[in-house]
């Protein structure tokens, strides 16, 4: 099966634009990553000097990891009931696009704001740490393992929240259910990464490599899955 | 370093290829509102493909039908369409309509029977080769509305990968009058406006087959009579259109043949074939005071095949020919000294055929 990127392009943009211009979706992007952003940052700041020490040992920024989980699920648990549910769902299937590509664009438009703000968030937190936090506790904190783990999971962690997002997406029958359902199916990613962050389950590069190599394929499969899930007919008739 | 190369080849490529089908002219000479806009969507590939599957029907079906678990949405569907026709499909709510739209526009699959789209077998693994030959305007518009109109159009244009896409947009704009409101969101626009946005959402493909569902529904009379120029013009250019409609009128004027459905297709033909098989020929005459012998008048004659009184000065015959009988009638009423008011040929509408089937149909039920 041949993917053609212009039709791709095209609901990846046409996303975007409406994301910008809803109110409730943009708002939804800034209180999620606000909530986690504040919490660590509190705490941070609050720590002595003397606490740097204990900070080696530990991998607190793996917390803020959560964000991509949770935006992206609530971007992409909208995409599709969202379309649905405004009656725009009919004129898309009815052109040459395959519901893959259509899928493909849907999850890109949601991966790339919830990766940008991860990643945004993540540089804001880091810069605070280092301007405001009390000598000794920037260093502790800004290892170079928690930053590559950072890098590597973000997409990976969205990109496995977006297609559980979508699926959910595909059967939901209102915008809000479908979005706490996915926040909820994204509970479980979260859960180990807060896990390891607060050092229950004993990070290592093979906990990494592991868990990166089954989010890849997870991810692989989720397009092919969430695909198989998106049933045209039903969508457009509302029945079987 | 291949993907470099892979996308330094795509881009030649494209700039190899001629960036857009140029348009054949067609100087419209009854139109006057399409001509000014200067609008054909006819492009020589298209000519080409219809001159090509000129002895195939655009569009044809055969026992078609669908079913969601009991229920029946349409039944043995059967009908064939030419190229450049226009097909009126008519039929009360919840006959079947727009599912048979969606059905032959590959959006749900049938459940029974066959049918070729734009000369190609509906089957599940068609359904893209059939979308880009075909344009389905559905009948709720499903704009985006915090799009603007050349938003929405923009990312239509992008899904078709039609060649050179701001240019069918400004013309797709132009031919359904919206030119000047391109830039304006389409939750600004009223009902009128945004159905005429999805028309010339259809028109951006250039399509073999349009489906119309509905068109000018809440449309003002001067917009529907844009649309029903367009859908003139359209089907001059060799598009062939299913139109279905509630507007009996429209279907009458624009149409080429009509069919009406009501689960099943109940009658398919001309608009003047169905008045014809569906009623007898009938001639009225209006004279100035009663005939003393009406019998004696009309029953002797050969093209007469029955009368009855409709009022004191009002007969009704039944004829097979009703310019052959009008003379025979004529001679006959003068030799018998009677003033005549009128002669005429009683015309029976496309109303009267659609409510003649829907009744039987309700009646058949109440049995």
């Amino acid at each position: 099966m041949s993917v053609s990127r212009r039709r791709v392009r095209a609901i990846f943009r046409k996303e975007l634009r409406e994301y910008r211009r809803n109110r409730t979706i943009v708002t939804g992007m800034a209180i999620l990553p606000l909530l986690f952003l504040v919490q660590p940052l509190v705490a941070v700041l609050n720590l002595g000097a003397s606490a740097s020490g204990g900070l080696a040992h530990e991998h607190e920024l793996l917390y803020l990891l959560a964000i991509p989980a949770l935006v992206s699920a609530t971007l992409a648990a909208y995409s599709v009931v969202g379309e649905r549910q405004q009656g725009t769902l009919e004129p898309v299937p009815g052109t040459p696009i395959r519901r893959e590509e259509f899928l493909l664009g849907k999850a890109l438009a949601s991966f790339v704001p919830s990766v940008a703000i991860s990643y945004a968030v993540y540089a804001f937190f880091l810069a605070l740490v280092e301007i405001f936090a009390q000598p000794g506790i920037a260093p502790a904190l800004l290892r170079v393992s928690d930053l590559l783990a950072q890098l590597v999971f973000t997409p990976l962690l969205a990109g496995w929240s977006i297609w559980v997002g979508i699926a959910i997406s595909t059967r939901a029958g209102e915008v809000r259910v479908a979005q706490q359902l996915g926040v909820l199916a994204s509970l479980p990613s979260v859960v180990v990464t807060s896990l390891i962050a607060f050092n229950v389950i004993r990070p290592s590069l093979i906990v990494a490599l592991g868990g990166a190599a089954v989010l890849l394929v997870l991810n692989r499969l989720g397009w092919r899955i969430t695909s198989a899930m998106f049933d045209r007919e039903r969508l457009i008739t509302g029945t079987r | 370093m291949i993907y470099l190369i892979r996308w330094l080849i795509g881009k030649l490529r494209r700039r190899t290829t001629s960036p857009a089908e140029p348009l054949v002219a067609v100087s419209g000479r009854d139109e006057p509102a399409v001509r000014a806009r200067g609008e054909r969507f006819v492009t020589p590939r298209k000519v080409a493909a219809c001159d090509a599957n000129r002895g195939a029907p655009a569009l044809s079906a055969l026992g078609l039908g669908k079913r969601f678990g009991d229920r029946v949405a349409f039944d043995d569907v059967s009908f064939e369409i030419g190229h450049g026709e226009v097909l009126g499909f008519l039929g009360p709510n919840g006959a079947g309509k727009t599912t048979t739209v969606r059905t032959l526009g590959t959006l749900i699959a049938p459940t029974s029977g066959s049918a070729t789209v734009a000369g190609i077998p509906l089957t599940k693994d068609n359904g893209v080769e059939i979308r880009r030959r075909i344009s389905i305007m559905p009948e709720s518009p499903g704009l985006y509305l915090r799009l603007s109109v050349a938003e929405n159009l923009e990312c239509f244009a992008d899904l078709y990968e039609a060649p050179n896409p701001g240019d069918r947009i400004d013309r797709a704009l132009r031919a359904v009058n919206l030119a000047d409101r391109a830039s304006d969101a389409c939750g600004s626009l009223s009902k009128g406006l945004r159905q005429r946005v999805a028309l010339a959402r259809a028109l951006l493909s250039d399509p073999q087959v349009l489906f119309l569902d509905e068109p000018t529904a809440g449309l003002d009379p001067v917009a529907t009579r844009d649309v029903h120029e367009l859908i003139a013009e359209l089907r001059r250019s060799g598009v062939t259109i299913f139109l279905t409609t509630h507007r009996l009128e429209e279907a009458e004027r624009l149409c080429d043949r009509v069919a009406i459905l009501n689960t099943t297709l109940r009658t398919i033909g001309r608009p003047d074939e169905l008045r014809d098989r569906l009623f007898a020929r009938t001639l009225t005459v209006r004279t100035l005071i009663p005939l003393p012998e009406p019998d004696v008048v009309f029953a002797g004659l050969p093209a007469v095949d029955g009368w009855r009184q409709d009022d004191a000065c009002d007969y009704v015959l039944a004829v097979s020919d009703p310019d052959l009988a009008a003379h025979a009638v004529t001679r006959a009423l003068v030799q018998a000294g009677a003033d005549v008011l009128s002669i005429g040929e009683s015309r029976h509408s496309l109303e009267d055929v659609y409510l003649e089937l829907i009744n039987e149909d309700e009646e058949a039920r109440r049995r």
